[in-house]
C-alpha cells in the first residue's frame, strides 16, 4: 500500500494501536509532551488553569485547538441564541471561570468595578427576595481572556484539528492532529503523550427531525431555523413587517428567544406574534413528595441553573455519586431535563403578551410541517392530546430553541476513541468516566485518558457543562494526576499562595 | 451555599473553633463590661455563650438540613445564614442568662451582643467566599473538610 509521507495511511487509521516506527514509516513528525489537552475551548482552558496553578509549566502541556481563543465556540453559540456581550449568562455568581476559587464571584466584582451596589444586594438576597444574579457574557469573556494570559495560554497552544487519539504499544498514547494548511513541512503531526485530557464540547447542534426533515424536503433555510445558527435575518424581517412565529422549546433559549423577540416588539414597534409550542406542560410543580418537587407553572419548570444548585457541590451531588445504571439516569433527567429560569422579567414579558394576545401557547406533539397552499407561510400542526383537536398555525419563521445535542459518535475523535481506545458509553449514551472523570477502558501503561464536559452527561456528576462543572472535573482530574505523579497537589498553602497571585494579576 | 448535614456540622465546629476562639480573645479586649468586672469573669461568660453557640448548634443545625430538605435545590440561601442569627442568638443569651451550662455571673446584653453580632457576621462573610481560598474543595463538598471527596 502506498503511503503518503507526512500523512496518515488507511491501514493506519484500522490499526487500533501504534507503534513509534508506524508513525516513522509515515513520516509523521512525533512531539514528546506529557500532557495533552484535545478541544481548545472552555473545558481545556479549566484544565490548563488549574493544572498550572498546580505547578505544571507551560512545555509539559499542549491543547490541541482550533480556535483563536477559548471562549471562541461559546461567544459563536451563545451570540446566535440572543446572548450577546452586554446580555447575561444562566450562570451563578460563584462559578467563575477564570479564577478556580469562585471568589470574589461576578457580582462582587462587578458591584466593585461598577460602582453598583445594588448587585452585591441582589446576590445577598438571591433567589430569596430577588432573582438570581447571573454575570454579563462580556464581563466572563474579558475576565477569562485575562486569566489565559496570566497562565501563558497561548505558548500552550499547538494549532490543529485533532484527527485520532489512539494507543502506543509501549504505553502511553498518541495525538495525532492536522496543523493549518501551511504551517508545518507535514500534513500531520503527532504527540507522544501520557495524559490526555478530552474537551470537545457539544458533538453539534441537532434538529428536531421534523424540522430538518422540512428544510432539506423543501430546501428552506430561512424560514425554519435553529436558535444556536445564525438567525438574526429572522428577527431583522419581524421589525420590518408584522409576522408571526412558532417557537418550539421550554427552557433557557426559548426563554431568552421570546424575551428577544418581545424586546423588539416593546422597543422597535415590532408588531409579532407568537406561537409557541409545548410538546410537554407541566402546569404545576413537578415532583410527588414534598422534599422533591420542582416549581412549574403555564408549562415552564423553573430552576436557577440548569441542575439544582446542590448537584453542584452538594447532598444532590453525593447522591448522585452513589448510583448506578438506570437509576443514575433517571435521576439526571428527574433534576434536569427542560427548564428554564425564573426571571421576573420574563414572567412580566409573557402575562402581558398572554393578556394582549401576542403570546399563544398551544401543547401537543407537532404532527407535521409543510409549506402553506400560497407556499408564503410554513404550516404546523400540532395534533390533539386529552381531547384538545388539532390545531393547525400558519406562521412566517418557526425557531427550534430545543436545543437537542447531537449524538457523540458524531465526534470523530470521541467515536475514535469509542472504536479504538476502549471507551464505552455511560447510561445517557456519552462518554462513560469515573467520578473522577478518568475514561473507563482506556488506560494504557501508565497513560490514562480523562474527559470533562458535555460529552461526559450520564456520569456521576450532573452538571458538567457549566462553568463550575468543568472548574470541578479540573480539579478532580488533577487529584487524580498527582496520584499518578504529575504535579503538586493544591493543598491549603498553595492555594492561598496561587489565589494572591490571581488577585494581583501576577503572571505564572 | 449547598451544605450536606455532615459539612453543617463540620462548618460550624471547625469555624467557630479556629475564628471563634480568636475574634473572642480579640473582642474580649473592647466588649462593654460591667463596672469592676474582671478579665477573667468576661471571657468565661464569652466563652460560654462560644460553647453554647457551638452546642446547641448542632441541634439546629439538624432543623435547618431539615427544612433544607423542602427546597428543590437542596440549597441554603446567603440570606439564611444571616437570619438564623435572630433565633440562634436569642437561645445562646437566654441559656447562657439562665446558668446553662454553668453560671457565668451578671453578663450585660450589650456585652454578649458586641460579641455574637460581630462573630458571627465575620463567620458568615469567611464561610461565603474567603474560605474557599485556604480549601479548594470544601465548596464541592458540601462544606466538609473530611470526607465527600474521592
Amino acid at each position: 500500500m502506498a503511503i503518503t509521507q507526512g500523512d496518515i495511511s488507511q491501514q493506519l487509521v484500522d490499526t487500533s494501536v501504534w507503534s513509534d516506527q508506524d508513525l516513522a514509516n509515515h513520516g509523521i513528525p512525533v512531539f514528546d509532551v506529557p500532557f495533552v489537552s484535545v478541544g481548545g475551548g472552555i473545558g481545556s482552558f479549566s484544565m490548563v488553569d488549574t493544572l498550572r496553578i498546580a505547578g505544571v509549566t507551560v512545555d509539559q502541556i499542549r491543547v490541541v485547538s482550533d480556535l483563536e481563543r477559548p471562549s471562541q465556540t461559546y461567544e459563536y453559540l451563545a451570540s446566535n441564541s440572543q446572548i450577546r456581550t452586554d446580555h447575561r449568562l444562566r450562570s451563578d455568581s460563584s462559578s467563575v471561570i477564570d479564577c478556580i476559587w469562585g471568589w470574589p464571584g461576578y457580582a462582587l466584582r462587578e458591584a466593585w468595578g461598577k460602582k453598583t451596589p445594588g448587585v452585591a444586594m441582589q446576590v445577598l438576597l438571591e433567589p430569596v427576595a430577588a432573582d438570581y444574579y447571573t454575570p454579563k457574557a462580556g464581563q466572563v469573556y474579558e475576565s477569562l481572556n485575562r486569566e489565559a494570559a496570566r497562565i501563558s495560554w497561548t505558548q500552550m497552544v499547538a494549532q490543529g484539528v485533532v484527527r485520532h487519539v489512539r494507543r502506543r504499544d509501549r504505553g502511553d498514547y498518541f495525538v495525532l492532529f492536522t496543523p493549518p494548511a501551511g504551517s508545518a513541512s507535514t500534513k500531520r503531526m503527532a504527540f507522544r503523550t501520557r495524559f490526555v485530557h478530552m474537551a470537545v464540547g457539544y458533538p453539534g447542534v441537532r434538529f428536531l427531525d421534523d424540522l430538518q426533515q422540512y428544510r432539506q424536503q423543501h430546501n428552506d433555510y430561512q424560514r425554519v431555523v435553529n436558535a444556536y445558527e445564525p438567525h438574526d435575518h429572522v428577527y431583522a424581517e419581524m421589525r420590518r413587517r408584522p409576522c408571526t412565529v412558532l417557537v418550539r422549546g421550554a427552557g433557557i433559549v426559548a426563554s431568552r428567544v421570546l424575551q428577544r423577540l418581545i424586546d423588539d416588539r416593546d422597543q422597535h414597534g415590532a408588531q409579532t406574534t407568537i406561537v409557541h409550542v409545548f410538546r410537554n406542560y407541566p402546569a404545576g410543580p413537578q415532583g410527588d413528595k414534598a422534599t422533591f418537587r420542582r416549581p412549574a407553572s403555564k408549562g415552564w419548570a423553573y430552576q436557577g441553573f440548569n441542575f439544582p444548585k446542590a448537584a453542584w457541590g452538594g447532598q444532590i451531588r453525593d447522591h448522585l455519586e452513589s448510583l448506578e445504571g438506570d437509576a443514575r439516569r433517571d435521576f439526571i433527567d428527574a433534576i434536569g431535563g427542560t427548564n428554564t429560569a425564573p426571571r421576573k422579567d420574563w414572567r412580566e414579558q409573557l402575562d402581558r403578551g398572554e393578556a394582549e394576545g401576542f403570546y399563544l401557547q398551544c401543547r401537543g406533539q407537532v404532527q407535521s410541517v409543510v409549506p402553506t397552499p400560497d407556499t408564503r407561510q410554513v404550516r404546523t400542526v400540532v395534533g390533539g392530546s386529552n381531547d384538545i383537536p388539532p390545531t393547525q398555525y400558519d406562521t412566517d419563521f418557526i425557531i427550534d430553541a430545543t436545543g437537542l445535542e447531537g449524538n457523540i459518535e458524531e465526534h470523530r475523535v470521541v467515536m475514535d476513541l469509542l472504536h479504538h481506545v476502549g471507551a464505552g458509553k455511560n447510561v445517557k449514551g456519552r462518554l462513560d468516566v469515573e467520578r473522577d472523570f478518568h475514561v473507563r477502558g482506556t488506560d494504557n501503561g501508565e497513560g490514562r485518558i480523562y474527559a470533562s464536559g458535555s460529552m461526559t452527561l450520564g456520569g456521576y456528576y450532573a452538571g458538567v457543562d457549566s462553568f463550575l462543572g468543568l472548574q470541578y472535573a479540573a480539579l478532580r482530574i488533577h487529584d487524580n494526576l498527582v496520584g499518578a505523579g504529575f504535579g503538586r497537589r493544591i493543598g491549603p498553602g498553595r492555594s492561598m499562595s496561587q489565589w494572591w497571585k490571581w488577585a494581583r494579576n501576577t503572571a505564572i | 451555599m449547598t451544605p450536606t448535614l455532615s459539612g453543617r456540622l463540620q462548618s460550624r465546629i471547625v469555624l467557630l473553633g479556629t475564628v471563634g476562639i480568636v475574634w473572642t480573645l480579640l473582642i474580649g479586649l473592647v466588649v462593654p463590661r460591667p463596672e469592676g468586672a474582671d478579665t477573667s469573669g468576661v471571657y468565661k461568660a464569652l466563652f460560654t455563650a462560644l460553647l453554647i453557640v457551638a452546642v446547641v448548634g448542632i441541634v439546629w443545625e439538624l432543623i435547618y438540613h431539615a427544612l433544607q430538605q423542602y427546597r428543590w435545590e437542596k440549597d441554603w440561601p446567603t440570606i439564611f445564614g444571616l437570619v438564623v442569627a435572630v433565633p440562634e442568638g436569642i437561645l445562646a443569651w437566654t441559656l447562657l442568662e439562665n446558668g446553662v451550662p454553668w453560671d457565668v455571673g451578671p453578663v450585660q446584653a450589650s456585652t454578649f451582643l458586641t460579641m455574637f453580632t460581630t462573630l458571627w457576621i465575620l463567620i458568615w462573610a469567611i464561610a461565603n467566599g474567603p474560605l474557599q481560598i485556604v480549601f479548594l474543595r470544601w465548596r464541592y463538598r458540601g462544606g466538609r473538610f473530611i470526607g465527600g471527596w474521592g
